[in-house]
């Protein structure tokens, strides 16, 4: 097949697979091998289309006009390759655990459930693989809307509160600020197609600049840049299969992913760099680091306490995109898919501890680790790399922002860094204490079903193998970057 | 040749079809032949469209009377959007009608339904196809009178009030638009529009002309429910039959619309509205105070019906938005919402009639748990309400775009934060609608329903895939709109 077709092939793929997801509704086992074989196709049109890209091609396809001068069009570069990877790996990896989860929780409603998860993951792909701003909004919003379904599963006040926060937050700052900044933009460049070195040109004022920015990185609010940040652990009510691979990877790191994109492709890094009125964003990006982190500390609930973290580690890539330079924006694309693999494991094991123990509280996961002894394993390898430790993956991103950080010679970056270090390890290194030399409370029980234990073992390795194996990240990372 | 006279054909057809129908008396006959006539109309007016795009202006002059002095109907690229507009609506609602009509009226009432929708569709058609002032009152009372009568017939007993209330605002609304032409002729002694625009130039009492503006503008205001002109509408359309209520908010008020339109660029001219007066101060002051509080009003409705109906009036707002912004993008996004929100509130108020004929209510808290009975009427209502709040890949998208950019333009950072701050408002009472449909359980009476009949889904469902084609593939409404705004602006014919 032509690199076109195969592109087009990764987006229609999961919106064919939704439909026979749909219609298999009465056949469970039908429909979860229907799942499994949509992900796996997925997974396989992207990594043979991930060669190519390697090679330096950029596939492109363009569909309908939907404003003159601007079309529905597709066009994959190294950033866009490295998110569409991640979000289509996870996504197998997580059908198998979805399948173990829903059936033992007996989740009611479960065809709406798979329904709604591949068709987040299509308007995934169209979010990686947009050419211009206009794609990107239309599959932006639209990853918000198939969502919400997920977010409000249970069907109580309880999920629909959640639902409200959510779609409130998402929505308000994707209409109120980031539509404007499109339209700004489309008004003075002229154009909104993804240009490496920026397309503003030389028309806007420092100021000028300064306040689009700021239109655009609080109006793409899944990247949970404080103080729009509360949608994130409101989402948590969905169940934990949806927590773990759309509020850890697809919908959180469609929002960093955007906010890279708009640095680099829209701003451009060179032209933005030396503005004054720029300053900002680091230190905006580096308070929502520690206040998150704080917050996170003080949480006793584990599935909140994941939550900040995420914000904490979304804002890690916000951080080192704005710091500008080459390095940094590295390691902001290499952190993209780091995080995921690690903060995708912790969910894994958050969601495993609920099912076999019905437990939710740090404060009651004392000895668990005898118990849930896989589990809580892949869940220290996911917190080590969440603190950035070697040998995980965590590791090889933080190098990377340290460096870029070094190299700017100011202290504050490297000082945000060190202190969000700390706090990750104040946060995360107790839970493993507790499980594994504690002693053990209430009634026994073991593992949970054999496939989610399967699920986050295998993200567990791929968190560690990243460190080991970091070419082909790190080769797409440093395309983006220009280092 | 038939082609060339197409443009009367436009009118004719519906305003005969109305006596045979009467003369017949049958209800099914009466339905068979309206579907048909406003077949017919769609047809003419996208044979109209294109050819008005290919080769330009169409001028006719009914009876061979070479205007000024007879009537000429002239289709240009600004009316033929909306004759393609108000005959598209009728084309869908008309086979939608026939379920609809048997459920809400008594039988020996059904042909004078259809008898008075083909001749609103003939006044509708008539006041947006003629070249002159007086022709235009005539067919604005056809449309008025017949409308009237529609309201009444539903089968609430309250749309009596409904249809008096109405009667006496769309009265006075059409009193002073002749009042106003009436001082345009005494001035000019023209009636053609295009002459008058012409002639308005040498005269040198400008108060006559001032107030033949202030007259036209506030009756045409109130049939267009410009704010604060606008309290009729949510009680009309509340208690009027299914069908007609999404009729009108699809079409009537778009078709006035227009007519305010032609008048200000077209008649009076920019210098004088624009420049002279501060109409776009006015206008845009009271689009926003209808954006805003119209929006606010409707979160708080116990009633779908009205819901979006005032819904309609913060809608319009935007419409009128768009013409005070008067310049090429803002024009376009007045133009082309004309199109999106007439078949968005279309597809809405025709999926709303499908609940009121199941449920037999469209109050909030009777339609708790709709998605589990009438899921399909459910999702399209999600799918209208997201075109309604101006999603991207849904019509109310495009025009949302346009007249933010339209107000970037002018530098108008204020009115840029009210029009997304209004979509967020829509947000709220679309949610309303989706968490009783969707977080509840239906009433133990209501469980059993069944879904809407096919005949009334399938034309309600066309409205809600236009919807979503046209956010998508915009070419053919967005071609229409730039060209009609170009023609206001004086950029093309």
């Amino acid at each position: 097949m032509s690199h076109e077709s195969l592109l087009l092939a990764a987006l229609f793929i999961p919106v064919l697979g939704a439909l026979a997801i749909a219609a298999c509704d009465r056949w469970p086992d039908l429909r979860e091998t229907v799942t499994l074989v949509t992900a796996a196709a997925l997974l396989l049109c992207v990594l043979s289309l991930l060669g190519p890209v390697l090679g330096g091609a950029q596939p492109q396809a363009s569909l309908v006009q939907m404003l003159p001068g601007i079309a529905l069009s597709f066009r994959i570069e190294p950033l866009g390759m490295l998110f569409a990877l991640v979000a289509s790996t996870l996504w197998l990896v997580n059908s198998l655990y979805s399948i173990g989860y829903m059936r033992a929780n007996r989740e009611a409603h479960q065809t709406r459930f798979y329904v709604c998860f591949a068709l987040a993951l299509a308007c995934t792909m169209g979010i990686a693989f947009s050419a211009n701003l206009l794609t990107l909004y239309l599959f932006y919003e639209g990853l918000t809307l198939v969502t919400y379904p997920l977010v409000t599963h249970h069907g109580d006040d309880e999920a629909r509160r959640g639902g409200r926060l959510y779609l409130g937050y998402l929505l308000g700052t994707s209409i109120l600020f980031l539509l404007p900044a499109i339209i700004i933009t489309w008004a003075v460049a002229g154009t909104l197609e993804f240009t490496p070195g920026g397309i503003l040109g030389s028309g806007l004022s420092n100021a000028a600049i300064g306040g689009l920015l700021a239109l655009y990185m609080f109006g793409i609010g899944k990247a949970a840049l404080m103080p729009f940040h509360r949608w994130l652990p409101a989402a948590m009510v969905a169940p934990t299969p949806v927590s773990a691979l759309l509020h850890a990877v697809a919908v959180v790191k469609a929002g960093v992913f955007s906010v890279v994109k708009v640095i680099v492709y829209v701003f451009g890094v060179d032209r933005i760099s030396g503005l004054t009125s720029v300053d900002w964003l680091p230190f905006a990006a580096g308070f929502t680091i520690i206040a998150a982190s704080i917050i996170a500390l003080r949480s006793d609930n584990l599935k909140r306490r994941l939550a900040y973290s995420t914000v904490s580690q979304l804002s890690y890539v916000i951080f080192a995109a704005a710091l500008l330079t080459p390095l940094s924006v590295a390691g902001a694309a290499l952190h993209i898919a780091a995080h995921a693999v690690g903060k995708i494991t912790l969910f894994f094991a958050a969601g495993a501890i609920y099912t076999a123990a019905h437990k939710t509280d740090v404060s009651q996961l004392d000895g668990i680790g005898r118990r849930m002894p896989w589990t809580m394993g892949a869940f220290a390898v996911g917190a080590i790399s969440m603190i950035g430790l070697p040998p995980t993956a965590g590791f090889v991103s933080k190098w990377f922002m340290l460096s870029g950080a070094m190299s700017t010679g100011q202290w504050l970056p490297v000082a945000v860094i060190a202190a969000s270090t700390l706090l990750n390890a104040g946060y995360f290194l107790p839970i493993v204490y507790r499980a594994f030399f504690l002693p053990a409370a209430g009634e026994a029980h073991g593992e949970a079903p054999r496939t989610m234990v399967v699920a986050l073992l295998l993200t567990a390795f791929a968190t560690v193998a990243m460190f080991f194996f970091s070419d082909v990240p790190l080769l797409l990372a440093r395309r983006l970057a220009g280092a | 040749m038939t082609t060339e006279h197409l443009p009367a054909l436009q009118v004719v057809v519906p305003l005969l079809a109305a006596p045979l129908m009467v003369l017949v008396r049958r209800g099914t006959f009466a339905w068979l032949l309206a579907m048909l006539v406003s077949w017919a109309t769609l047809a003419i007016a996208l044979a109209l469209a294109f050819q008005v795009r290919a080769d330009g202006p169409i001028s006719y002059a009914i009876g061979n009377w070479p205007p000024p002095w007879g009537i000429e109907y002239r289709v240009d690229g600004l009316n033929s959007f909306v004759l393609v507009l108000v005959a598209l609506v009728a084309s869908v609602v008309a086979p939608y009608a026939r379920a609809s009509v048997a459920a809400e009226l008594p039988r020996d009432q059904h042909y004078l339904f259809f008898t008075m929708f083909s001749l609103c569709l003939a006044g509708l058609l008539g006041i947006t196809i003629t070249g002159d002032a007086f022709n235009l009152f005539v067919f604005l009372e056809i449309s008025s009178l017949s409308t009237y009568v529609l309201i009444a017939l539903g089968s609430n007993r309250r749309a009596l009030l409904a249809a008096y209330q109405y009667l006496v605002l769309g009265t006075i609304g059409a009193t002073f638009y002749i009042i106003g032409v009436g001082l345009l002729y005494l001035m000019t002694g023209t009636l053609n529009l295009a002459d008058l625009a012409l002639r308005l130039r040498d005269v040198d009492e400008i108060r006559p002309v001032l107030a033949a503006l202030a007259f036209i503008t506030a009756g045409i205001g109130l049939k267009l429910a410009l704010f604060p002109l606008h309290l009729w509408l949510p009680n009309a359309y509340a208690y009027a039959p299914s069908a007609i209520t999404s009729f009108l908010a699809a079409s009537a008020t778009k078709v006035s619309v227009y007519v305010l339109l032609r008048y200000y660029f077209l008649v009076f001219g920019v210098p004088l509205v624009f420049v002279r007066l501060p109409m776009a101060e006015v206008l845009i002051g009271l689009s926003v105070l209808a954006l805003v509080s119209a929006s606010l009003v409707a979160v708080f409705q116990r009633d779908l019906k009205r819901m979006f109906a005032y819904s309609s009036v913060a809608q319009i707002g935007y419409i009128t938005l768009g013409m005070g912004l008067a310049n090429q993008a803002g024009l376009t996004g007045a133009v082309v919402h004309m199109f999106n929100h007439g078949i968005t509130k279309g597809a809405m108020f025709l999926l709303l009639g499908g609940v009121s004929l199941r449920i037999g209510s469209t109050r909030l808290e009777r339609v708790a748990g709709l998605a589990r009975i009438m899921p399909l009427t459910s999702f399209g209502m999600v799918l209208a309400g997201l075109s309604l709040i101006g999603i991207p890949g849904t019509a109310g998208f495009i025009s949302k775009w346009y007249l933010v950019l339209g107000a970037i333009e002018r530098g108008y950072w204020g009115l840029v934060a009210l029009i997304v701050a209004s979509s967020l408002i829509a947000v709220a009472y679309v949610w309303r609608f989706v968490e009783m449909a969707y977080f509840r359980e239906p009433e133990p009476s209501a469980a059993k329903l069944d879904e809407a009949p096919a005949s009334m889904l399938v034309p309600a469902w066309l409205m809600v895939a236009a919807c979503i084609y046209f956010g998508l593939d915009t070419s053919f409404p967005l071609d229409g709109a730039r060209l009609a705004a170009q023609v206001l602006l004086g950029a093309a014919r």
